[in-house]
């Protein structure tokens, strides 16, 4: 018996099985396919979701959440279209980081690890980019921004549709609890 | 067989063994983490590294590598001394090495292997543990705890929850660094698949998991461990009782691979369900009832007051005048001595125990088709079954170790065939499930037969040579033709003939059934027509190969074996055979009873009509087991004398003249035999509460106050009687059976136990063939009850529930009782899962929680019985088995509404 969590019905769970009947024979050789294909659908893989796959694909949904945290393609809590990574390496530290990283929390209004209510920035940190040379450094998915100003980080995030924070109109749905 | 050398030790192993194996099977230990005998390898660990050959080429896992001829491993060495402690240090610089307030102390394989290697934990900066330690999806549980920072990742748990148990509650969560187990999405075990069956405590090599329980009661290492058989179901699986002495507590349960025939395994009862023994309930001390209320007594008036009223009514009324029930909980020596009691200090056969509730019918109609009346398989021939047949059984709840077996089989490539109206865990996972109606399982089984015939795919020479009466079975099943088949049990006619085609075709195939086949009116007939079936396809008397009842409760078998039923003695020995009454009459000094005696429902009845004046109950609680309870409550209370003998107070305790408070299976010596007839050891681990007396000390002081001297010095000397007097057990001896077990018939001391029966050879001589009719069920749906309930027990819980439901971690999972109901009725009816609904038969009505689904058919409805504030028996039907007088558990005609919002 599984913890029905009030949030379920929040989501709309019929192309899950379209999913599964994509895949059909479902074996376990598709549970990273049907995973992509729940996440392109719903943006993350919400428990509901996962819960409604495992369910109908006969699988335990143990498996669909092991190869789910394995992977770092996958996301369990709702993503934004654009990943923001600011370095907070030795190298970025020292030239000045932290006032990146301010600058940006202020301007998306989330802290590190969270999405804009739009769902439009996810917003990271990582230990270095690899890219010392360019320090402070700025990830946005595949393009590098470097020998940043705060404001310049800013303008990059204005340029790319960024709303001011407080704007989100979008409420944020559902985050299931995890407890651990 | 492969020759190689260990350590320069010569070995013989055995081809595809890995070289682990073939050391561990010699005695030559290896040091390793990740591995374990029941798991496939995963190489996670490293620390199993040997040479193979010279000693500067790369070593190799042995956990993973397969032996080959004429190799010479070598498994110490500087350099994987160097190795390991290498590892060790790692995996202590991410371990909380707390060992001082561990309960792992000593028993924990990381701190031997740190000790042996003198791993330090600070070489590689020590461990910066949290406070307080991270939630995680234990925190909220009550039975298992898991600790992230004891955590060596060696996957044990996880690997044992999905390759050995099939649950796959558990995963590893991330990789690298932040790696942990965790269900998925974290949530809390009891909310997970979890089963509950405690093997990823039992696996974990490190504290990392541990039982919440068993917090406080004492160290591992300090624990006294008792072996024994557990008290739960007929598998009878071997467990080790850890006691904390000082304490007279059992702390934990524990079992080893290759102990007994669960191998290691056990469900969650098993491993959980023991707070009952310690429960502040338990009786400690004789009650006598005075002016409508209890009073406590010493033993001394107890005895002489519960003697004088049985004796009174034997001689007032003669030998139908007083009944005894002993009980399928109670030891094979305790069986014995009821027995004997009643026959020669009660001097009446008026002897039952609870098989009568549910498998009395395997009893008599394997004993009319086979000439005995037990599985005929061993539990260790499940796995090499190839078609595994299976009807009115739920082996994954009601007998989980059983069910482990067969998914071992499953994994082993084996066909699976369930007929169940129920979408059970094997149902589900069967290449063919036919949902047939309750009911209708004669239907069925004669069509599958008349195909059979009809393709020609019986064992000619098997019904030729071994059978008789062939001709009337063929002449029976004519006109039971699989279209008439498929319209009356209501599934598709090609499933029938492809089951019984796999069926008759497999290699081996053996039947699996329990009370989905017994508990009907036609119960009996039922299990005579699987005999049929069995013998028609030749499926029987081989070794993987036969029909299977599983017993349910601890010690039906041995209640039966024991003679605890009114037409036996000892090792089904005819109480109508001459020769047999004088064999006992010369053992026990005095004349056998001569009345035909009754079964339990007869003693009920009897009661209602005021014939049966006093009755003496031993462990058994018939008003919440015995169906239409309302009527047996008011039979109860028509006698003139009822002496009740119980761990607890029960329903039917309250009514009674004198309770006698007795001992539970973890206080007394003896003996239980499981389903597949082996006799084994159970001991004592703890002292009994209070004034609580072995129950065969209690039988042997009523039969002495009775008239009849018993006096024995302890359970091994009644165990010798029994063996001196039934040739079946004649070879079985405490001193055999210490380690394990044996497998009657077992006629002489040499005798290794029969492992399956009917070699060559039915017990009976020649394999009677019967000609079953299909007759419906006693009641069936009409206009004002249009639906069919059953009933049944779940994994969590065993039989009335008054000791499983007293154990916390099992309440939080299940604790209340439900009604399983299709989502099309529950739709039509407007009744929410999880909502309150009222269900109703013609003799009472409850209100319970639905449960919505696809679980039944349509128009079906199923309900466990463990619940005394909610007893399921109110509803159930007191129509018999033609022949053995169990209940119709499985068929009767309900109503159900709707009575309140769902949960919020
Ligand atoms: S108790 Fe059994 S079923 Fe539950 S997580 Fe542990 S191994 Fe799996
Ligand atoms: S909890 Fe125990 S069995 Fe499971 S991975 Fe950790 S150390 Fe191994
Ligand atoms: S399977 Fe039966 S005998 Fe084994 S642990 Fe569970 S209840 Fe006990
Ligand atoms: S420290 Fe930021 S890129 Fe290396
Ligand atoms: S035991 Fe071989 S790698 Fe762990």
């Amino acid at each position: 018996m599984q913890n029905d969590s009030a949030v379920e019905s929040s989501f709309d769970l019929a192309p899950v099985a379209e999913i599964v009947a994509s895949h059909a024979p479902f074996s376990e050789g598709d549970i990273i396919g049907a995973l992509q294909d729940v996440q392109d659908r719903y943006g993350y893989l919400a428990r509901p979701v996962v819960d409604e796959l495992a369910r109908l694909s006969g699988l335990p949904v143990a498996k669909f959440y092991g190869v789910a945290t394995f992977y770092a393609q996958f996301h369990l809590k709702p993503h934004g279209k654009h990943t923001v990574r600011v370095c907070r390496g030795t190298a970025c530290h020292v030239r000045g980081s932290p006032k990146i990283m301010d600058a940006v929390v202020r301007r998306l209004g989330i802290e590190d690890g969270a999405t804009t209510p739009d769902r439009l920035f996810s917003l990271e940190t990582v230990a270095c980019l690899g890219t010392c040379f360019l320090s402070p450094v700025m990830l946005v998915d595949s393009r590098y921004f470097g020998n940043l100003t705060p404001d310049q980080a800013v303008k990059v995030l204005d340029n790319m549709g960024a709303k001011r924070a407080g704007q989100g109109t979008t409420h944020q749905e559902g985050t299931p609890t995890c407890p651990s | 067989m492969v020759r190689l050398t260990i350590d320069r030790r010569a070995i013989e192993a055995q081809p595809g063994q890995t070289i682990m194996q073939a050391a561990q099977d010699n005695g030559i230990q290896i040091p390793h983490l990740c591995h374990e005998p029941r798991l496939i390898p995963t190489g996670a660990c490293r620390l199993c590294q040997v040479h193979v050959g010279a000693l500067d080429r790369p070593p190799v896992l042995a956990c993973a590598t397969p032996v080959s001829e004429g190799i010479e491993v070598v498994t110490e060495s500087p350099e994987l001394a160097a190795r390991r402690k290498l590892i060790l240090e790692l995996l202590l610089s991410e371990h909380r090495v707390a060992c001082t307030t561990c309960d792992a102390d000593g028993e924990c394989v990381l701190q031997d292997l740190a000790y042996r290697y003198d791993a330090r934990e600070w070489t590689y900066g020590t461990f910066p543990h949290s406070e307080p330690v991270p939630l995680n999806y234990t925190s909220e549980n009550r039975a298992i705890e898991y600790d992230l920072e004891k955590c060596v990742r060696c996957g044990r748990c996880v690997r044992f929850c999905d390759e050995v148990q099939g649950a796959c509650a558990l995963t590893f969560d991330s990789r690298g660094i932040g790696a942990r187990i965790n269900t998925a999405y974290g949530r809390p075990l009891h909310q997970s698949d979890c089963e509950l069956c405690g093997g990823c405590v039992r696996v974990c090599p490190t504290g990392a998991m541990r039982e919440k329980a068993a917090r406080g009661l004492g160290r591992r290492k300090d624990l006294t461990r008792v072996r024994t058989t557990c008290t739960y179901c007929g598998v009878g699986c071997t467990m080790e009782l850890n006691v904390n002495p000082r304490l007279n507590r059992i702390a934990r349960v524990t079992t080893e691979p290759g102990m007994g025939s669960n191998d290691g395994n056990l469900c969650v009862k098993g491993h959980f369900a023991f707070d009952f023994v310690n429960s502040p309930e338990r009786l400690t001390k004789p009650l006598i009832r005075e002016n409508g209320s209890f009073r406590e007594a010493g033993w001394q008036e107890a005895i002489a007051r519960a003697s004088q009223g049985l004796a009174a009514a034997r001689d007032q009324y003669g030998p139908e005048g007083l009944a005894f029930l002993s009980s399928a909980r109670c030891t094979n020596e305790e069986n014995y001595l009821m027995q004997k009691l009643a026959r020669m200090a009660g001097k009446t056969n008026n002897v039952d125990q609870c098989a009568t509730t549910c498998h009395a019918p395997t009893v008599a109609g394997l004993a009319l088709s086979l000439g005995s009346g037990a599985m005929t398989n061993a539990i260790g021939e499940i796995k090499n079954v190839q078609t595994l047949f299976l009807i009115g059984a739920n082996p994954t709840e009601a007998h989980p170790i059983v069910g482990l077996e067969m998914k071992k089989a499953m994994r082993k490539g084996a066909r699976l065939i369930v007929c169940d109206p129920r979408d059970t865990w094997m149902a589900r996972h069967a290449q063919i499930h036919i949902k047939h109606r309750p009911g209708t399982d004669n239907m069925l089984v004669n069509a599958m037969m008349n195909h059979i015939l009809a393709a020609n795919l019986h064992d000619q020479a098997f019904v030729a040579e071994r059978c008789e009466r062939f001709d009337a079975l063929c002449e029976n099943v004519k006109d039971y033709t699989v279209a008439r088949a498929a319209e009356v049990c209501g599934v598709d006619a090609e499933l029938i003939r492809r089951a019984a085609e796999w069926y008759a075709k497999g290699a081996p195939s053996a039947i699996f059934y329990t009370l989905g086949i017994t508990e009907h009116t036609c119960g009996t007939e039922n299990v005579q027509n699987l005999a049929n079936l069995a013998m028609l396809c030749g499926q029987i008397g081989k070794e993987s190969s036969g029909i299977n009842p599983i017993r349910g409760q601890n010690n039906v078998q041995g209640a039966c074996d024991m003679g605890a039923i009114n037409t036996v003695l000892t090792g089904y020995q005819k109480v109508s055979d001459e020769a047999v009454r004088a064999k006992f009459a010369k053992a026990w000094g005095g004349a056998l009873p001569a009345n035909p005696g009754g079964r339990v429902t007869d003693f009920i009845e009897k009661a209602e009509a005021g014939e049966l004046k006093a009755f003496y109950v031993l462990g058994e609680d018939p008003v919440l087991s015995e169906p239409n309870q309302a009527k047996v409550i008011e039979s109860l209370k028509k006698l003139d004398f009822l002496v009740v003998q119980e761990i607890f107070m029960t329903e039917t305790a309250k009514l009674a003249d004198v309770i006698l408070p007795a001992t539970c299976f973890a206080e007394k010596d003896g003996t239980f035999t499981n389903t597949e007839r082996r006799v084994q050891r159970v001991r004592k681990a703890v002292e009994p509460p209070g004034e609580a007396r072995p129950d065969w000390r209690i039988l042997c002081d009523m039969s002495t106050a009775m008239g009849y001297p018993m006096n024995y010095v302890g359970a091994s000397e009644i165990f010798d009687e029994i063996a001196a007097l039934t040739p079946s057990f004649g070879g079985i001896s405490y001193e055999r059976i210490d380690k394990l077990g044996l497998q009657w018939p077992c006629p002489t001391r040499d005798h290794p136990g029969t492992g399956f029966l009917h070699k060559g050879r039915f017990t009976r001589g020649k394999g009677l063939m019967h000609a079953i009719r299909h007759r419906p069920p006693a009641e069936e749906p009409d206009a004002a009850y249009p639906f069919m309930l059953s009933t049944g027990r779940t994994l969590y819980h065993y039989n009335i529930g008054n000791m499983t439901r007293k154990t916390a971690s099992i309440a939080q999972k299940q604790n209340e009782n439900f009604v399983e109901l299709h989502r099309l009725d529950a739709e039509r009816l407007g009744i929410a899962d999880g909502g309150l609904a009222r269900v109703s038969t013609r003799r009472g009505s409850l209100v319970i929680r639905a449960h919505v689904g696809d679980k039944v058919r349509p128009g079906g409805l199923w309900m466990p019985f463990h619940f005394v504030e909610s007893v399921t028996n109110k509803l159930t039907n007191d129509a018999f088995d033609n022949i053995t007088r169990t209940a119709e558990y499985k068929c009767c005609a309900a109503r159900i509404e709707d009575a309140g919002a769902p949960r919020a």
